[in-house]
């Protein structure tokens, strides 16, 4: 199946999915630029210092479990069923405690990094807010990644193609939803 | 052969790539700052940063998973005239034409929409021309070097190269749009 897709095959496979993650990406972008988000912005300080690194661990551990589930589908080490074998298993802890680590250091990071330019930041209302966004994140993307691999597979498409839209369109649009929640909740609770 | 499969080998190889990452993403964040009153002027610039940056990764993760699946089934090697390279090559500009054409009409619509003051011909040449080619050029680029590398110190180029490739491309993608933007508006 991969061994033989010429450039022609590439493009038609992933063109549908690229072009509803763009419309995605322009959905997360008018979000972006909506009233609540921009009081966010500027209620909470470090928020647009740690939205890139935030987006972009999305695709960096959600991404890399696809590609790790993809290879195993085409090894034929793991089965595309809803069944949770170890190496499926670990895989989806995995990259589950990356996702939080890695939410959480961000966190810390744009705290010291604000404190370093000057600026007032509130550690704890960082910590909050990459946690909160981190966990809704970690659980969507692992169930709809999971779920599209696994049926896509079966229908005979190829996961190689399709995971990176998936991923970033899910993780862009839901990171900054998921961002306004975090910053919803971290302000009910401080 | 060590398990590729265990919960501490996956967490041990990507928590410091993800972690050295995340740091180098706050360049991007510093540049999205400095430049927050451009942004807010220009909504069609706003909307375009979260398409600019899935885009890269898109474009990015489909050619290094391609890659690595094709590293592994054997039909890979570094070599111009490699039909698989070829192919994904081919794919990665052919996207990215398609994708950047429609995000400039889109972006015009939709900053027009919400009041921006950029003109279409101008945001076209933005995002099309100059950010959308350079960035297909470079997700070829580093993808084929990742995938490379990776593969001779012998890490897991599943859990290596998507990473660094996408956060890579999502830099260059901030930083190239913003120096076209400085250049343009």
């Amino acid at each position: 199946m991969a061994g033989h897709d010429t450039a022609r095959d590439v493009y038609r496979q992933a063109l549908p999915v690229i072009l509803v993650s763009l419309v995605a990406g322009l959905f997360a972008g008018t979000i972006l630029g909506s009233e609540t988000m921009r009081a966010g912005i500027s209620e909470v300080p470090g928020l647009l210092l740690l939205l890139p690194a935030f987006l972009a661990t999305r695709g960096g551990v959600y991404g890399s479990l696809g590609a790790r589930l993809s290879t195993g589908l085409h090894q034929g080490l793991i089965e595309p069923r809803f069944r949770l074998d170890r190496r499926l298993r670990n895989a989806i802890l995995a990259s589950f405690i990356n996702g939080m680590s890695v939410s959480v250091f961000i966190a810390v990071v744009t705290y010291l990094w604000l404190t370093l330019l000057g600026t007032d930041g509130n550690l704890l209302q960082l910590i909050g807010i990459m946690a909160v966004a981190g966990f809704l994140s970690a659980t969507l993307m692992i169930s709809v990644l999971i779920a599209v691999i696994f049926v896509g597979y079966r229908r005979g498409l190829d996961p190689d193609n399709v995971i990176g839209p998936v991923v970033t369109t899910l993780g862009d649009v839901f990171g900054i939803l998921f961002l306004l929640v975090g910053i919803y909740v971290v302000g009910a609770v401080l | 052969m060590a398990d590729e499969w265990s919960i501490g080998r996956i967490v041990r190889t990507m928590i410091p790539l993800l972690a050295a990452l995340s740091v180098l993403q706050l360049v991007s964040g510093t540049v999205l700052e400095t430049y927050e009153a451009v942004l807010v002027s220009n909504p069609a610039l706003l909307v375009l940063v979260p398409v600019q940056i899935g885009t890269a990764g898109n474009l990015a993760s489909i050619t290094c998973s391609r890659l690595t699946t094709q590293l592994y089934l054997g039909t890979y090697e570094l070599d111009p005239g490699n039909p698989e390279l070829r192919a994904n090559m081919g794919a990665v500009f052919a996207l990215a034409g398609t994708v950047f054409g429609v995000v400039g009409v889109a972006a015009w619509a939709i900053g027009v929409a919400l009041g921006g003051t950029l003109g279409l011909g101008r945001v076209l040449l933005v995002s099309l021309l100059i950010s959308g080619m350079l960035l297909a050029v470079l997700v070829v680029v580093t993808s084929v070097a990742a995938v490379e590398a990776s593969y001779r110190i012998g890490l897991n180029p599943d859990d290596t190269t998507i990473p660094v490739v996408t956060n890579v491309c999502d830099i260059a993608g901030v930083l190239i749009l913003f120096a076209v933007v400085s250049f343009v508006v």
